[in-house]
């Protein structure tokens, strides 16, 4: 169980996730999202992005993680919210590092709010990424 | 797209059963390591009924939704022009392996700006009791002609 001595703006967790293709082919299969610009650089580039981008709700999904490690039990996140502002590009060969810090932002009796700042090449590419988790 | 869309409530999705091994493959997917996610018996010693879903795995669910809303032939929404804007789990009760979950979609808002259009989707997602388990939030922003 996590230290529930928490304060506004404490640290909680710290995580840098790799994501290869591999990545987002296991997604693909397991969400059942198959949008080819997530494997295909040929689809990606056709409609003007750079290259194959990571699913959004793929770095949703794993930006909670350090969350629910710290917290200790996934069903205690009550409420999980982000905004898709920046694509996570992921390269074929090197793929792609994204950095995930969740602080508290708020504490409210057995509740608190947890923002995350998720970063990929030195810019956020979630907006209000925030989670409400029980402490109790 | 039609913005006589709003408010409109689809028919509830074919109920889906929730697997164990769904739930397994899909927290290997979003690199969710917790017992709780995998192993039956931590689950329980926790007090669950069987391993827990991850929080993001509601849009496996979700997607029979907003398949039902890109396919309504008054919709008007190409596909091609759709970027996932927010989205958002707001839950009563954790997921678990067992579940069996149906969906119903309820389009929120229709928005416009600056040529685009958002539509927001909301999908209340309800156990075989008929009970509230979940509601996932998506905005779509489908983007105008350029």
């Amino acid at each position: 169980m996590a230290d529930l001595n928490l304060e506004k703006g404490q640290i909680v967790a710290e995580t840098t996730f790799s994501i290869t293709r591999d990545s987002l082919v296991r997604y693909a299969g397991a969400s059942g999202d198959f949008n080819p610009i997530h494997y295909r650089d040929d689809v990606a580039t056709s409609v003007g992005l750079p290259g194959v981008l990571a699913h959004g709700m793929l770095t949703m999904g794993f930006a909670i993680q350090p969350v629910v490690d710290w917290i200790g039990d996934s069903g205690k996140v009550l409420d999980y919210q982000v905004r898709f502002t920046r694509p996570v590009l992921v390269d074929a060969v090197v793929g792609a590092s994204v950095t995930v810090v969740a602080r508290v932002g708020s504490i409210d009796d057995d509740v608190a709010r947890i923002d995350l700042t998720v970063t990929y090449g030195e810019q956020t590419v979630l907006g209000k990424a925030q989670a409400r988790v029980s402490l109790v | 797209m039609n913005p006589e869309l709003q408010g409109r409530v689809f028919e509830p999705t074919a109920p889906y059963l929730v697997g164990r091994e769904k739930i397994r493959e899909f927290a290997r997917a979003v690199f969710a390591t917790s017992p709780l996610n995998h192993d039956p018996e931590a689950a329980v010693a926790a007090g669950y009924s069987d391993i827990v879903a991850p929080p993001t795995f509601p849009v496996v669910i979700q997607e029979s939704t907003l398949a039902q809303l890109l396919a309504e032939p008054d919709a008007g929404i190409d596909f091609t022009r759709v970027v996932h804007g927010d989205q958002r789990f707001s839950y009563t009760r954790p997921i678990v392996a067992g579940d069996e979950l149906t969906a119903v979609l309820n389009v929120a808002s229709i928005k416009s700006l600056g040529g685009h259009s958002m539509v927001t989707a909301e999908s209340t997602i309800t156990d075989a009791s008929g009970a509230h388990v979940v509601t996932a939030i998506s905005t779509l922003v489908v983007r105008g002609d350029e």
